[in-house]
């Protein structure tokens, strides 16, 4: 019997059982290790479009990692960003239900991220504020370990391991007076330890044309569907 | 068995008179299908009976009140004189709504006699709920009703002696009563002395149990309503609570008793409400709701959170007031703070009260077999009930997505363990845009400058004309503009203007701005609203 050998008996431990990674948008894929949020590991975002601090992406890539796992069934929470557009979390494909909001946590937040750890499977945390201390960020690095969840820093973080920063976006859709935002290309750089040390580039829509993160085929020039696009740029650097 | 009947006349037209405020002593008639049902004293004297049309009962009284039959309004008016008559009696079997019944022996032993028994009973009746009531004593329900009609206390022994002399239509079978009369047997005396087996034989088993009626010998036993639990945990505390861990800790053991109570009982509630009474006499009450059931914990934590807000006074509280004053008004209006959002009361709490409220049946929290509620949430909801008992009960949300126009009334944040409800989003909104949305919806908008092409301030006039194409954006200092505060930004692509006129009805509440989407140089796009000549951004396409 063939499926005999897919049985496992009733004695055998559950732990197995338990994913060892979260599922990610297919767009994010080639960007991270292994092509999926690994359990017990810390990512940061950051966005350094030239000229301006915000406005460059963190959030809406904030919103494509959590995208997957969050519509799979996974719990996730976002601690100490209160400006965060939720219609845009669930045009990205979040649950929002399974989305729990923190957004001001004041200065027990290390006791809120800590007991949230124990629960949830993605922990987002906004440090664009000011920066964590390395030990304090070390002891929560070794909890997201211990209970296998996933750590997100929206800002800064000391010694992540996968660190994504958005070098470029370009907005599509938007004429003089015409038009409106469609979709936006943007340039997200990795790099990281361990399995990510070598630095790696990708282009992806975020969001895409209906709001879901998409990927760009490299060799394929962006659509101009609609007449009020304008012309793409290519990326001077 | 001597059975003591309280019987309250025409109980639909007083019924009508509690809960609509109809005035009993005009002519009112209560119809049902058409037909009379009930009818006042004052319009029996004008000549409407049970049973006429609407339009003859009008005839005969032009000035005929006429309400309609409700058995649901009858029988929640009764309410209050079942109550009454409990709390002199125990043993209530109630017959219909305005016709009740208690077993004699223990009223009568106790209040000496059946006369004074009676009495003390119509009397509290009349006290309590200001309803005139009858009260007739005899051997059986049957006989205890009809000598309640007519307000006579039958001997014992003479109860067929004096249904003898009744006529056979008070049976309340008109088949049989008609049967009957053809028969020419008009009196239920006359029917009492056909013999008993020959009547079975006859008329078969109902009639032969009318027979055993009309004889006198209804031997039913009452079937007595258990009174409502009272399922109320109430504490005094002497000397007063003055701090919130001493509230807390008499909260705990407080929900203990209540959680206790309730299972005692196999019930759980999906809301409580939490009283507090200071000894000068104010009071703090809220309902908290929770999607789950509450356990003793979750009880606790919920007078804890009440409490903390009200002792602490000050910061606490005005920090809890402005973070959640959305929802804290809609409570509000929906009734639940009774009275304004008190401040630091003036006195310690003497008296604790918890209501268990949408109480269902418990039968015992099991994980779902098909992941409805899985493990995985349940380890979810531990963890989030955690922060809310570490950071307080307005600390952490889930957000509900709704109808509106802007992105900021369209997300919700609803408290945890609050009711998730959305609203109106599946109602058309014109003037709200299509996706993609912007990531960043700024809590408090912050005014921008926003300059055209030459120099001059962009402006819209009624005919949604720009001034001019905007050319510069400033984005002003406020708190949550996202570190963009100061910079000067070139626009490099502009959409819009799209009219939002919200509300226009209430001028108070009405809401008339544009907005513009905004691409500037960094790959940045904004969305602002024109309001009152002034330009806010709303949300930044992060």
């Amino acid at each position: 019997m063939r499926a005999a050998g897919l049985v496992r008996r009733a004695s055998e431990r559950v732990d197995e059982g338990v994913e060892q990674s979260l599922p990610v948008v297919a767009a994010l894929r080639p960007l991270l290790p292994g092509g999926c949020l690994r359990r017990g590991s810390t990512i940061t975002i950051n966005a350094n479009a030239p000229g301006v601090s915000a406005g460059g992406g963190a959030t809406s890539l904030l919103f494509a990692v959590l995208a997957e796992a969050s519509a799979a069934g996974s719990w996730c929470a976002v601690v100490g960003l209160p400006q965060l557009g939720l219609v845009a979390a669930a045009e990205a494909g979040v649950a929002v239900q399974r989305l729990a909001l923190v957004p001001r946590p004041g200065p027990d937040w290390v006791d809120a991220v800590g007991a949230l750890l124990d629960g949830l499977d993605i922990i987002a945390v906004g440090t664009a504020g000011g920066g964590v201390a390395p030990g304090l960020a070390s002891r929560i690095v070794a909890r997201v370990r211990q209970r296998g969840a996933v750590l997100v820093a929206v800002g800064p973080w000391p010694g992540a391991d996968v660190a994504l920063r958005i070098t470029g976006a370009t907005w599509h859709g938007l004429g003089e007076g015409v038009g409106r935002l469609r979709r936006r290309e943007v340039e997200v750089v990795v790099t990281g330890r361990g399995a990510a040390a070598r630095a790696r580039r990708a282009r992806l829509w975020l969001p895409g044309q209906s709001g879901v993160p998409a990927p760009m085929a490299p060799a394929v020039t962006p659509l101009t569907i609609d007449r009020y696009h304008a012309q793409p740029e290519r990326w001077a650097s | 068995m001597r059975t003591l009947m309280l019987w309250c006349p025409d109980w639909p037209v007083t019924a009508a008179g509690l809960a609509e405020g109809v005035d009993t002593h005009a002519p009112v008639a209560v119809l049902h299908a058409n037909r009379v049902l009930a009818c006042s004293p004052t319009a029996r004297a004008e000549g409407v009976r049970r049973g006429l049309r609407k339009r003859e009962a009008q005839g005969r009284c032009p000035h005929l009140v006429v309400v309609g039959h409700d058995p649901g309004r009858d029988a929640r008016a009764y309410e209050p004189v079942v109550a009454a008559v409990e709390e002199l009696t125990p043993g209530v079997e109630v017959i219909r709504p305005g016709v009740c019944a208690v077993a004699a022996r223990g009223p009568v032993g106790f209040y000496g006699g059946e006369e004074q028994a009676a009495e003390r009973l119509v009397e509290h009746i009349a006290l309590q709920c200001g309803v005139e009531a009858q009260a007739g004593i005899a051997d059986g329900t049957f006989a205890a009703l009809l000598a309640a009609r007519s307000g006579q206390l039958v001997p014992t022994g003479a109860t067929a002696e004096f249904l003898a002399g009744m006529d056979v239509s008070t049976l309340d079978r008109p088949e049989l009563v008609d049967l009957l009369r053809r028969l020419g047997i008009r009196t239920l005396g006359d029917f009492a002395t056909l013999p008993a087996g020959d009547v079975l034989a006859r008329f078969g088993f109902d009639a032969a149990y009318a027979h055993r009626l009309a004889t006198g010998r209804d031997d039913r036993p009452l079937a007595v309503r258990t009174p409502p639990p009272d399922l109320v945990a109430t504490g005094e505390y002497d000397p007063p609570l003055e701090r919130v861990d001493m509230a807390a800790f008499a909260a705990r053991a407080l929900a203990d008793r209540l959680h206790e109570r309730l299972a005692a009982h196999g019930l759980a509630a999906t809301r409580l409400g939490i009283e507090a009474h200071t000894a000068a006499g104010e009071e703090l009450h809220r309902v908290w709701r929770h999607d789950g059931l509450l356990d003793a914990t979750a009880l606790a934590d919920r007078v804890r959170w009440q409490l903390d807000g009200w002792l602490t006074g000050g910061g606490t509280s005005a920090t809890l007031a402005s973070r959640a004053l959305g929802s804290v008004r809609a409570r509000a209006s929906s009734g639940v703070f009774r009275g304004r959002l008190p401040t630091r009361p003036t006195a310690g709490i003497d008296q604790l009260r918890l209501v268990p409220d949408g109480l269902v049946r418990c039968a015992g929290m099991q994980p779902g077999l098909w992941g409805e509620l899985g493990e995985a949430d349940v380890r979810a909801h531990r963890a989030l009930h955690r922060v809310q008992g570490l950071l307080g009960a307005e600390s952490i949300f889930t957000g509900v997505l709704g109808g509106g126009r802007g992105y900021a009334e369209r997300a919700r944040l609803i408290p945890w363990g609050d009711e998730r409800k959305a609203v109106g989003a599946d109602q058309p909104w014109p003037g709200s845009l299509p996706a993609p949305a912007p990531a960043t919806v700024l809590t408090d908008p912050t005014p921008v400058t926003v300059g055209t092409a030459d120099g001059s301030l962009l402006t819209v006039d009624e005919r949604m004309a720009l001034s001019g194409p905007p050319a510069t954006v400033v984005v002003g200092r406020g708190s949550g503009q996202g570190g963009l505060a100061g910079t000067a930004m070139t626009v490099t692509g502009w959409a819009g203007p799209w009219p939002v006129d919200e509300r226009w009805w209430a001028p108070d509440e009405a809401n008339r701005s544009v907005r513009l989407q905004l691409g500037v140089d960094g790959g940045c796009a904004l969305l602002i609203a024109g309001r009152d000549d002034t330009w806010w951004l709303e949300a930044i396409y992060d």
